[in-house]
């Protein structure tokens, strides 16, 4: 799983910020609000050509970051997608120009619930506003402005990051001439709905959540959000996986029984926790989550005029290992576009790494992507 | 990569069926040669349905929509009426359910094509006759090997047909070489090494 990626690093790489809504021309939410200024944190890797016709936009999961390929200068790990993207990897940057940047109401840079609100001077807390994946799309369609690209040769994302491209590809298709939608959902279910709750209940009942004032007061709900984390990633992996790399097996060389970390599952499960806290904020844990929870796309009676008006080239993958957004999900797109009359493509792929899986290095996978990108350089946006 | 005038001969004469602009299903479309090229020479749109790896990932790049799945749950999941044409290319006698499959060809299409190598060939009835089951150029599998399920005549196909209420608007049949056969009635039964039947289901 962590072997090196076949290809080469895109190197060293930064992340830039640029403040793409003002308080006077703020970003108007689909939820009614005005909110300004909005920055966004961003990457990209290789050369926009000249007639901007090799542009990927990646569209990041629920706590990924604008950092998705390369290094960043004293880290220990590359780029969350850093095995796709590079000289001689499926998304070639001697080919293609691809950009990442980190969600609205994230907290890798991009403007969130921990930002400071223009009007108080103090972070946001639960006075932001709630969003909505349109409002996601909204903000990468201003950022693709900005570096001036006016159709996308590829839309790309996985998890949340499916979702907005779906979100992305129903409401603007003219953006793009491929949509690819992986290990994604147009629609969570009951249980996908009462795994967040859970999550969501853990970070607001910690004392230390101070009902999202912690930041002002600082303190930081860290025992509720580590609870959340654990909880998401055992539903990011399968059982198989679970079992391929821990069994039973103890953390320490003799058992410990009792009911602190025992199995080297808890201790795994214990670190995911708490490595979390350096990176995320508990906030853009809530509102992220629960945009996941409401968005259902296709329950809008006019929700694919635009698409089968404009049809983008689309590909849906799933992982029949993955049991967070299960093949269920993907046909559940796939039959809706290709009742539109949208060209569709699917995939289930064999994997036993559960919801994971789309950030890993497997070969028919990124064979399947590989043979998706190629051609779509050669037909062109 | 260019399918154009390089089609199979069966696939040619398949081509030669579908109307210009019309929205194809092929159902079993190994690497997408015949959906490219009505893309490409007929101005067609449509999806192909493939479960072989490397056939799909071919249909992948040569930008046919595939829908990597078993033709049985793929077509499930087909609204009524969706396409103008389904094909279904060599594919019937591998069908664990070939009865289920024509049924529902003919609810999401109006014209069904299907093409489908003759077991009653006369070297196939001349080689059971030695007490070898047939191998040949059109069914070229040994029987522990051969992916073909379900084994019929052309005369017991068209019975079928006639159960399903779906009437034969043209039959073309070819020798094993692919020659044109101008038969008409029972000798092709005989005589014809593989058919390609243009179907239309009663309504």
């Amino acid at each position: 799983m962590s072997a090196a990626a076949a290809g080469d690093s895109v190197g060293l790489t930064q992340t830039q910020t640029v403040r793409l809504f003002t308080s006077g021309q703020p970003l108007r939410l689909e939820g009614g609000d005005a909110l300004g200024p909005v920055d966004v944190a961003y990457e990209t890797y290789g050369t926009l050509n000249a007639d901007a016709s090799n542009a990927v936009y990646l569209c990041h999961a629920l706590t990924g970051d604008a950092h998705a390929a390369g290094w960043h200068a004293g880290d220990r790990r590359p780029g969350w997608w850093d095995n796709l993207i590079g000289p001689g990897r499926p998304l070639d940057t001697n080919r293609f120009f691809v950009i990442c940047s980190n969600l609205l109401g994230g907290c890798q840079g991009t403007t969130g619930p921990g930002s400071v609100s223009p009007l108080t001077n103090a972070p946001y807390g639960m006075d932001f506003p709630l969003l909505d994946m349109a409002d996601f799309v909204a903000v990468h369609r201003a950022l693709l402005a900005h570096l001036g690209v006016t159709r996308l040769l590829v839309a790309l994302g996985g998890s949340l990051g499916g979702m907005q491209v779906l979100q992305w590809a129903l409401t603007h298709p003219e953006d793009m001439a491929h949509a690819t939608i992986v290990a994604a959902s147009s629609r969570l279910t009951a249980q996908n709905i009462a795994f967040s709750a859970v999550a969501r209940r853990a970070i607001t009942d910690d004392p230390d959540f101070h009902d999202g004032e912690y930041a002002a007061l600082g303190t930081n709900p860290d025992t509720g959000l580590s609870i959340a984390r654990m909880m998401a990633h055992i539903t990011y992996l399968s059982e198989e996986a679970f079992t391929e790399k821990f069994g039973r097996s103890s953390q320490f060389e003799e058992s410990r029984r009792g009911f602190g970390v025992d199995f080297a599952v808890e201790s795994y499960l214990d670190h995911q926790g708490q490595v979390f806290l350096e990176r995320f904020d508990a906030l853009s844990y809530l509102y992220l989550s629960r945009v996941m929870d409401y968005f259902d796309p296709f329950s809008r009676p006019d929700a694919l005029a635009a698409l089968a008006a404009s049809p983008v080239r689309t590909m849906v993958l799933s992982f029949d290992s993955d049991w967070r957004f299960s093949t269920a999900h993907s046909l559940r797109i796939v039959r809706r576009l290709e009742n539109a009359r949208v060209p569709v493509t699917f995939r289930e792929l064999k994997s036993p790494y559960g919801h994971d899986s789309f950030l890993l290095e497997n070969p028919v996978y990124h064979a399947t992507l590989r043979a998706w990108f190629d051609r779509a350089l050669e037909v062109g946006p | 990569m260019n399918s154009l005038g390089r089609l199979r001969l069966d696939l040619e004469l398949v081509a030669d069926q579908v109307f210009p602009g019309s929205r194809v299903l092929d159902l079993g479309c190994g690497p997408g040669t015949l959906l490219a090229h009505l893309m490409q020479a007929k101005g067609c749109t449509g999806t192909g349905v493939e479960i072989n790896p490397d056939s799909v990932l071919a249909a992948i790049r040569r930008g046919v929509p595939v829908l990597d799945r078993r033709v049985e749950d793929a077509l499930a999941d087909i609204a009524d009426d969706a396409y103008d044409t389904v094909v279904l290319s060599r594919t019937l006698q591998s069908m664990l359910a070939p009865e289920y499959v024509l049924t529902q060809m003919a609810r999401v299409a109006e014209r069904l094509i299907v093409s489908v190598p003759n077991f009653g060939y006369y070297p196939n009835r001349l080689r059971l006759l030695r007490g070898r089951m047939p191998v040949s150029k059109e069914i070229p599998y040994a029987w522990y090997d051969t992916p073909n399920l379900r084994f019929t005549t052309l005369a017991d196909l068209e019975d079928l047909f006639a159960r399903l209420n779906l009437i034969v608007d043209r039959r073309f049949t070819y020798t094993q070489t692919g020659r044109r056969l101008r038969m008409y009635g029972s000798a092709a039964n005989l005589l014809a090494g593989a058919a390609v039947y243009v179907l239309r289901p009663t309504r």
